[in-house]
């Protein structure tokens, strides 16, 4: 089934064009991986799926994104809510200075989703266990996020990520910042987690791609070259382009 | 070539070695002056803290206050006291004639039989008997006996006669001259006469000025840096705003003197002389100080942090208050408490205001005419008499101790909210 729909999507940085009518499908429920050579718009990409680039004041976004059929680059689409349905983690690992359990009981506060401190005890203990971090820090959920490893911070945006139970998941290289091992627990992460949730990543990592990945976009200088399955990108691409990149000849 | 090299290697060594011993000769000039100023304002200011007294058997003759046999208490607050204490000064010396009269007079304070009264009221017991009562010296006695004057100056030159000098070297030799620690230099508000004159009206004229400062300037300046920062947008006018922010911080401080003369005194009318007006002016000339401290300290929340809460979903109201502000406290805070500071030392606005007044009497409000502090040194400093100068001094001594406290204060802030998140 397919998820979100974006129809020749452009953005813009002031004149600049950073992508150029951007097409894509994305399936519910796999890991859609987008790979490409650094400044090649996959994180623009990825940021206009949760609208991100509004903050940014010169950036405008042109085309339709079709989530559930419905498209948020509608004057109509309240970012707040399509924030919540979107959940986000970042290239390097940003907790809030705050405690471990406020990190991840803020979203359900401001969108008043536990109606009791029970309720929220639970929702806390079930997004970090779902993280994989509940067994490292159950006895210390009122200490400081920011006293944690860099692998257990990026796990702990990600359970704070999925505290509001959202439909999909942006992550933006959330590896690139770690070590091997950190990277191979968010990896295992990932694939536990697109059972509830669809996910997009953006990596650096060709390995990674292949590793967590169903469907893979490649992009190249604001455009996207080729999408489909890994298998079919990573085997055997249509395009010659993804094949020097996946082959290490550029990038 | 290789001895070409260890040359210009030599010359680099020698060139950092330079540079270093400008560097400290730099910092030593300066810890120098600095030494040198505490130095005079302590080594002049200290005496200030003690205040001489002379210590007079007064004669608590009933018939001399008009007083009745068993008065009420009343009629002890009304009774006449100028007499007695004329008599009993005039008693030091039973062949004085006229003028040596006047000076002995003339060798305490001013308000003398006050503290006569204050001893009867104390106990009225003391009707008719004859007890020593301590008497404030005069500024020039209390000079003398502090050693700041000089005896050897021709008489005609001097404020305190040959008399006088010699009925006080008597009362000396005689150990009825007690100094003790000068409490009503914190208790008393300004008084023409030296030996009376205290630093509580400038005292509590500060801090209700600093405080109406605070209570104006800290919200207007934090609402105002958190908008421009979080939700304007970046263009030509909030361009303009910023320069002219910085421009604000650089305006002279007579400036926003003369502005709220011509505008809170002459337009609305305020009452003149008072703390409110001086806050209100010091206000004004704090925003842009705390203005830039807060935008300064919201800049340097990480981005991330509001990437973060906007990414959850988060309004930009909510992730302003929940994370950006929080964060940014310490460094708002200790940027408010350095403004306040400078405020505090500030002289120039507040004598346009007219905070310059002689004021005696200490204020209850903020609508109560008042001096302050740095205005009040610059009141004693412009007076005639010697006791005023350990007086400007010590009221220096006060005023820096004040604003060190505030300084630590602001240190001690940024220091343990940084700690506790890095």
């Amino acid at each position: 089934m397919i998820k979100i729909k974006a129809k020749d999507v452009d953005v813009f940085y002031g004149k600049k064009q950073a992508l150029f009518n951007i097409s894509l499908d994305i399936e519910e429920n796999q890991v859609t991986a987008l790979i490409g050579p650094s400044g090649c718009g996959k994180s623009t990409f990825l940021r206009c799926l949760n609208r991100m680039n509004d903050v940014i004041d010169i950036c405008s976004v042109k085309g339709e994104i079709l989530i559930n059929d419905f498209n948020i680059n509608d004057k109509g689409c309240d970012v707040v809510r399509l924030r919540e349905k979107i959940g986000m983690v970042f290239q390097k690992p940003n907790p809030f200075p705050k405690t471990l359990y406020e990190n991840v009981s803020y979203g359900p506060t401001i969108h008043g989703i536990a109606q009791s401190k029970q309720e929220m005890d639970e929702i806390v203990e079930t997004s970090l266990k779902k993280a994989a971090l509940w067994e490292e820090v159950k006895d210390r959920l009122h200490e400081p996020g920011t006293g944690l490893s860099g692998g257990q911070q990026q796990r702990l945006c990600i359970a704070r990520a999925i505290s509001v139970r959202p439909e999909v998941i942006l992550m933006d290289e959330p590896c690139s910042a770690l070590d091997p091992i950190a990277t191979a627990q968010i990896e295992e992460l990932i694939d536990e987690l697109k059972k509830e949730h669809t996910i997009i990543i953006v990596t650096h990592s060709m390995a990674q791609a292949a590793r967590v990945s169903q469907n893979t976009g490649f992009f190249h200088l604001g455009q996207l070259i080729e999408h489909g399955s890994t298998d079919k990108i990573f085997k055997n691409p249509d395009n010659k382009k993804t094949q020097d990149y996946i082959t290490g000849r550029f990038g | 070539m290789n001895k070409n090299k260890e040359q210009l290697l030599n010359k680099r060594y020698k060139a950092e070695q330079r540079f270093r011993l400008y560097g400290q000769s730099a910092i030593f000039m300066a810890l120098l002056f600095l030494t040198i100023f505490i130095f005079k304002i302590f080594s002049t200011g200290y005496s200030a803290f003690q205040k001489t007294w002379l210590i007079v058997p007064v004669n608590f003759d009933a018939e001399l206050m008009m007083l009745d046999e068993n008065p009420t208490k009343q009629d002890i607050e009304d009774a006449d006291y100028y007499e007695i204490a004329l008599q009993s000064m005039w008693n030091l010396d039973p062949n004085a004639n006229e003028d040596q009269q006047n000076q002995l007079k003339r060798m305490v304070s001013y308000f003398f039989e006050r503290e006569i009264k204050q001893e009867l009221l104390k106990d009225p017991n003391l009707l008719g008997k004859t007890k020593e009562v301590y008497l404030t010296a005069s500024d020039d006695l209390d000079q003398v006996f502090k050693g700041n004057y000089p005896r050897d100056l021709p008489e005609d030159q001097r404020r305190v006669s040959d008399y006088q000098l010699k009925i006080f070297d008597q009362l000396v030799a005689n150990g009825k001259v007690e100094s003790k620690f000068n409490i009503s230099f914190f208790t008393n508000a300004d008084s023409r006469e030296a030996e009376l004159a205290g630093i509580a009206s400038s005292f509590m004229g500060s801090i209700f000025s600093i405080l109406v400062c605070l209570m104006i300037a800290f919200p207007v300046a934090v609402l105002a840096a958190i908008y421009l920062e979080e939700f304007a947008p970046k263009n030509r006018f909030t361009d303009f705003i910023e320069v002219n922010i910085n421009n604000l911080a650089a305006v002279p401080s007579i400036v926003f003197g003369l502005l709220g003369l011509g505008v809170l005194l002459a337009i609305f009318q305020l009452p003149r002389s008072t703390p409110l007006v001086g806050g209100i002016t010091l206000s004004l000339m704090t925003l842009p100080t705390i203005i830039i401290a807060a935008r300064a300290s919201l800049k340097a929340v990480p981005p991330s942090i509001r990437e973060a809460a906007l990414a959850m979903g988060a309004s930009r109201m909510q992730t302003t208050m929940h994370h950006t502000v929080p964060l940014s406290m310490p460094g708002t805070l200790s940027g408010t408490i350095i403004g306040l500071a400078q405020a505090l030392g500030e002289t120039a606005p507040l004598i346009l205001i007219g905070m310059v007044a002689f004021v005696n009497t200490i204020p209850g409000s903020p609508m109560d005419p008042a001096a302050s502090l740095p205005v009040q040194i610059y009141i004693w400093a412009e007076s005639a008499e010697r006791g005023f100068v350990e007086k400007v001094s010590a009221c220096i001594m006060v005023l820096l101790g004040f604003l060190i406290i505030m300084n630590l204060f602001a240190q001690i802030i940024r220091h343990k909210f940084e700690k506790k998140w890095s």
